[in-house]
C-alpha cells in the first residue's frame, strides 16, 4: 500500500535538488497551525456550551416583585416541594449591586423597588405549574423562570461559533488541498521533459505519479508537524488562561478526547494532502499521449 | 491488453508466404492541431528483423513519422499496429509495455540534464522494474561500449555534443529492443564513432532487432548492406518498387 514511499535512491534522484525549494511544506504549515487552532478553539466552545447547559438544565428562579417582605415564607413554600433543592434567596444587597452596572449610584435607593429573587434546582418530577401558583398566592405576581431559557441565546450564540470553526476547518483544509493541486502542477511542470523522457523509456502513469506523490507526502508531513506543533505551543501558553476560563465555565477545558483528535488533525491533512496531490498528477499525466 | 483488438503476429505477403511485421501502417495521416497533413496516406509494412534507412529532405515528415513510430504520437487517421497490435485508438496505459520494447535515439538527445550519464542509460532498465543490482553491469558494459566508460558520472551539460549522443545511443539500446528508432544517430559524431554507432546497430539487427534509422548521409546507407530504403516526399511515402507495402519473404529454412 505503501510500497510509493520507499522508493529507491536512483528513482528519488530522478526529480533533482531543485524541487525541494518548493513553498508548498510553509503553505501546510501554515494551514495546519490555523486549522489545529480553530479547531482546538471549536471543540472548546462545544465543551463549554456542554457544561453551560448541563450546569443550568435544573436550575430556575423564583422572581417576587414584592421584594423581600414574603422572601421567608417563599423559601419555606420552596424547600417544602417535592422535587426541589438547593434553594438560595439572592440577597437584596448583592440583587442592588448588580443593578448599580446599569442604573448608578440610583440603584441603592430605597425608592427603588427590587424584587425578591430564589434560586433553585428542579428534579423532573416537581410541578413548577403548582408551585407558581403557590407563590402567586403568597406573592402576587410571582413567576418561575428557567435559567436555561436565560442563557438560550448564548448557547446558541456558542452553537454556531462551533459551526464556523467547523467550516473554517474544512474551508482551510480545502485551500490546503488546493495548494497542494497547484504545487503538484508547478511541480510537473518544471519537471515535463525528465516526464516526457521516462514515458518515452516505458514509464506508466502510475511509477511517475509515485515519485511526486512521495514529494508532496513529505511535503505534507513536514509541514503539518511543524504547524502542528507551533499551535500545540500556542495552546499550551494558552493553557493558564484556558483553565482559569474553565474555571469560570464550570471546568469546559480540552479533554483527552479533544486533544487526539486535535494531535489526528496534522496526520489527517498529510493523508488529503498526498490523496489529492495523486489525483492532481495523475489527472494532468492523462493530458499527455 | 485485453481492451483493444489483437492481431495476429504474421501476415501473408503476395506469394501467400508469412511475413512476420513488426510495424504497420494502413492509410496512416497525421496532422498537427487544425494545420495541414503533415503524413499522408501512409502505407507500409516493416519486417521484423529488418535494417530500414529514413531518408527524405527537411520538412518532408522523417521527425513525424518516426514519432508515429516510436508512440509519441497517434494518427489522426488510418491505423497502426506495432508488434502485431492495434495501437492507433488504444488507451494510454496500453501503450508503456510497447514503449518498451522500443529503443529510440533522438536527434535532440533529450537525456535527464540532472541525471549522470549513467543514470540516464540506466533509466529504461529501472523504468522495466530491472532490480538495481542488476542494472549496474549491463550500463558500465554499454557505456563502455560508447567510449563513456569515464564519464559516467558526469551530468549531460558537462558533455559534448558528440557524447551525448553516445549517451542516447547507449539509453536507447540498453535493455536490447525489439524495434530501434534513430533520428539522425551520428548528426554530432565524427566518423570513427559514427562507424562504430552503426556497427552497433548493426549487431543488433543481426540479434533480430528492427532498425529504423532516419538520417541524410548518403555514405552511411550505402555502407550498410541489405539495408532498405524509405523515403518521404512531402509526407508521403516514395515506394515505387512497393518492397514497403510488401516485405520481401524472409529466407527460408532448411526444414
Amino acid at each position: 500500500m505503501f510500497q510509493w514511499f520507499f522508493v529507491s535512491p536512483a528513482e528519488r534522484r530522478l526529480l533533482g535538488a531543485s524541487s525541494r525549494r518548493a513553498p508548498t511544506p510553509w503553505v501546510i504549515a501554515i494551514m495546519s497551525f490555523t486549522i489545529m487552532l480553530i479547531a482546538a478553539t471549536g471543540l472548546a466552545l462545544a465543551n463549554t456550551a456542554h457544561v453551560l447547559s448541563r450546569g443550568i438544565q435544573s436550575r430556575y428562579a423564583l422572581e417576587s416583585p414584592g421584594g423581600g417582605t414574603n422572601i421567608q415564607r417563599l423559601v419555606a413554600t420552596l424547600r417544602s416541594t417535592d422535587g426541589i433543592s438547593a434553594v438560595s434567596a439572592v440577597p437584596e444587597a448583592e440583587m442592588r449591586r448588580t443593578l448599580e452596572k446599569w442604573l448608578g449610584p440610583e440603584a441603592q435607593s430605597t425608592e427603588l423597588p427590587v424584587p425578591a429573587l430564589i434560586n433553585f434546582d428542579a428534579a423532573p418530577r416537581a410541578n413548577l405549574n403548582a408551585l407558581e401558583e403557590r407563590a402567586r398566592a403568597i406573592a402576587p405576581g410571582s413567576r418561575v423562570i428557567a435559567q436555561k431559557e436565560s442563557v438560550a441565546p448564548l448557547l446558541q450564540s456558542l452553537n454556531l461559533l462551533q459551526i464556523v470553526s467547523l467550516g473554517l476547518v474544512f474551508l482551510l483544509s480545502a485551500a490546503a488541498a488546493a495548494a497542494v493541486v497547484l504545487a503538484a502542477r508547478g511541480a510537473l511542470d518544471s519537471h515535463r521533459f525528465t516526464i516526457e523522457v521516462m514515458h518515452g523509456v516505458g514509464a506508466t502513469d502510475l511509477q511517475v505519479t509515485h515519485l511526486f506523490q512521495r514529494k508532496i507526502a513529505i511535503d505534507a508531513c513536514i509541514g503539518s508537524v511543524a504547524g502542528g506543533a507551533a499551535a500545540a505551543l500556542v495552546l499550551l501558553l494558552l493553557a493558564g488562561g484556558a483553565a482559569f476560563a474553565g474555571e469560570l465555565t464550570g471546568g469546559a477545558t480540552l479533554g483527552l478526547g479533544d486533544l487526539i483528535i486535535l494531535a489526528m488533525l496534522p496526520l489527517l491533512l498529510t493523508v488529503l494532502a498526498t490523496w489529492v496531490g495523486r489525483v492532481a498528477v495523475l489527472r494532468a499525466l492523462r493530458e499527455a499521449l | 491488453m485485453a481492451s483493444f483488438r489483437s492481431l495476429p503476429k504474421a501476415h501473408n505477403n503476395a506469394l501467400g508466404e508469412e511475413v512476420a511485421a513488426v510495424a504497420e501502417f494502413d492509410s496512416v495521416g497525421l496532422r498537427y492541431g487544425t494545420g495541414a497533413e503533415v503524413l499522408r496516406d501512409l502505407d507500409f509494412r516493416l519486417r521484423t528483423g529488418a535494417f530500414y534507412f529514413l531518408t527524405g529532405p527537411s520538412g518532408a515528415g522523417k521527425t513525424s513519422l518516426l514519432k508515429l513510430l516510436y508512440l509519441a504520437q497517434r494518427p489522426t487517421r488510418g491505423r497502426i499496429r506495432l508488434f502485431g497490435e492495434e495501437l492507433s485508438e488504444a488507451p494510454r496505459e496500453a501503450l508503456p509495455p510497447f514503449r518498451r520494447r522500443i529503443g529510440v535515439v533522438f536527434q535532440d538527445f533529450r537525456l535527464v540534464r540532472h541525471l549522470s550519464a549513467f543514470d540516464n542509460v540506466a533509466l529504461p532498465l529501472r523504468v522495466a522494474g530491472v532490480k538495481e543490482e542488476e542494472v549496474e553491469g549491463p550500463v558500465r558494459e554499454m557505456l563502455a561500449w560508447v567510449g563513456l566508460a569515464d564519464r559516467a558520472s558526469a551530468r549531460p551539460p558537462t558533455l559534448s555534443g558528440g557524447e551525448q549522443q553516445r549517451v542516447a545511443i547507449a539509453r536507447a539500446v540498453i535493455n536490447r529492443p525489439e524495434l530501434l528508432v534513430a533520428d539522425e544517430p551520428t548528426g554530432n559524431v565524427d566518423a570513427e564513432m559514427a562507424n562504430r554507432l552503426m556497427g552497433l546497430f548493426t549487431a543488433l539487427n543481426r540479434l533480430g532487432t528492427t532498425v529504423v534509422v532516419a538520417t541524410h548521409d548518403m555514405g552511411l546507407i550505402t555502407a550498410t548492406p541489405g539495408a532498405q530504403l524509405i523515403r518521404l516526399e512531402n509526407g508521403t511515402l516514395d515506394d515505387p518498387t512497393g518492397a514497403l507495402k510488401n516485405p520481401p519473404r524472409p529466407p527460408r529454412s532448411a526444414s
